[in-house]
């Protein structure tokens, strides 16, 4: 395929979060190189994106530290290790070739070859939460859409935006100037969250500009190769049919592993299970560390995360230097030496 | 102790007994008593794996903050009786309620 990027690496990490970060250190001090993906746009994973202005009390020497500030630390602290980021992108596929090499392809075609595979994927990849209807992903693609990526492919066009929280009452009043038709079904008789949109909301229905339907629930799609029109039950039993070229179901993003999980690993309840000796997975080269993972015991903490990638490293080396012996040094006797 | 009613997936009742001093909250409970539930996000209101209807005792209960409040809005089977487990501390507010388990499992 045609702007296919290849970088080639010691260890491939998949998830930029503090635990990705942080064994980009501990692989940089047994001379290990290492590069990082992140569906995110930037690194820190939950701890940028959800609550950067959190204090965490429980990171050893810091008896409190803003979340973002302990990103910002944690990428002073391997600059010297001059890892490569790959960010705004999400791991897709993951091969192996006869001579050993890891071949992990994102969702922008992007080919990182490596020799060992760092799972710290955090919670996994936000997608988007899916209602409960028999044939939906039947259309999807086909008149269904989770996001709104170009507004233009609505115009002059029947459609029903499903949800009701802010992006669900955002999108419908952004759609309501472009589409020919805009119809808004929410579960619910009213918008608990921002109290603007929804009142907007309210405005544009009693002007006929939008159809409001209101505690109601969507229950079956149908259509002839692409969709045409949507069943819905009101929560007083009645019955309704609406003709529409597209359903946009707004529900939330959820955390799920993606394509993770096709990877051949033993995962259990949406977490990959590791030996605990070095974070490793059933499959050999390919280690699990942070939340991500799980085994008796596990304590879902960032300082937990912190060990896993240090064990991890020493295990990882093998793969990457096969012929050398690893001697443990500490950083007060050797300092780091950056790449 | 605090007393509450829980109802699995298969509609199956169970009563459960928790020492008010027990400093967890109602996933943490539910978890423990070997309830299916995923709570992945360890009980930051993101996942909505802990989501319950509460079947008695809805008013009783303290008034969601915003985090939760946005997440509720946002599930495709949340109702007006919705809450997340996780953001529900186990304290004398949850006397006698009743709740049924029906968070995702994927």
């Amino acid at each position: 395929m045609s702007n296919q990027t290849t970088i080639h690496t010691d260890l491939c990490v998949i998830g930029a979060g503090p635990v990705g970060l942080f064994a980009v250190f501990e692989a940089g001090l047994l001379k290990m190189r290492c590069h990082l993906i992140d569906a995110l746009p930037q690194v820190g994973g939950q701890l940028s994106e959800i609550y950067p202005h959190k204090p965490i009390y429980d990171i050893p020497g810091f008896p409190e530290i803003k979340a973002q500030e302990l990103v910002d630390n944690l990428m002073e602290q391997i600059k010297p290790f001059d890892p490569g980021f790959t960010l705004g992108e999400k791991v897709e596929k993951l091969n192996r070739d006869e001579n050993g090499v890891f071949k992990v392809t994102t969702s922008y075609n992007t080919e990182i070859h490596c020799k060992a595979v760092v799972i710290a994927g955090g919670l996994g990849c936000f997608e988007p939460r899916k209602p409960d209807i028999e044939n939906l992903a039947v259309f999807e693609g086909k008149g269904v859409n989770y996001m709104v990526k170009d507004p233009e492919v609505y115009r002059n066009k029947k459609i029903v935006v499903a949800g009701g929280g802010d992006s669900a009452l955002d999108w419908t009043i952004f759609l309501a100037n472009i589409a020919k038709e805009t119809t808004l079904v929410h579960r619910g008789d009213t918008f608990r969250g921002a109290p603007d949109s929804a009142e907007k909301v309210f405005k544009l229905a009693e002007m006929g500009k939008i159809n409001l339907i209101l505690s109601s629930h969507l229950t079956k799609i149908n259509g002839n190769g692409h969709l045409k029109e949507i069943n819905l039950l009101g929560k007083d039993k009645e019955e309704k049919t609406l003709e529409a070229d597209y359903l946009i179901p707004l529900f939330g993003l959820s955390p799920k592993l993606g394509p993770i999980a096709d990877w051949g690993l033993n995962i259990e309840k949406s977490q990959i299970m590791v030996n605990t000796q070095d974070y490793s997975t059933n499959v050999e080269g390919i280690f699990a560390i942070g939340d991500i993972n799980t085994y008796p015991g596990k304590l879902k903490l960032i300082l937990s995360g912190f060990h896993e990638g240090a064990l991890m490293a020493q295990s990882a080396f093998k793969f990457v230097y096969p012929d050398q012996k690893l001697s443990f040094k500490y950083t007060t006797v050797y300092g780091v030496n950056s790449f | 102790m605090i007393k509450l009613t829980v109802v699995d997936r298969n509609g199956t009742e169970q009563k459960l007994e928790i020492p008010e001093e027990i400093n967890l909250n109602l996933m943490e409970v539910l978890k423990a008593s070997d309830y299916e539930i995923l709570a992945n996000c360890g009980g930051m209101a993101l996942c909505a794996t802990c989501h319950v209807q509460v079947l008695e005792g809805l008013d009783q209960l303290p008034e969601p903050q915003d985090q939760e409040m946005d997440m509720l809005d946002t599930l495709p089977n949340a109702g007006s009786d919705s809450r997340l487990a996780c953001q529900l501390r186990i304290n004398e507010q949850l006397e006698g309620i009743k709740v049924k388990i029906k968070g995702d499992l994927v």
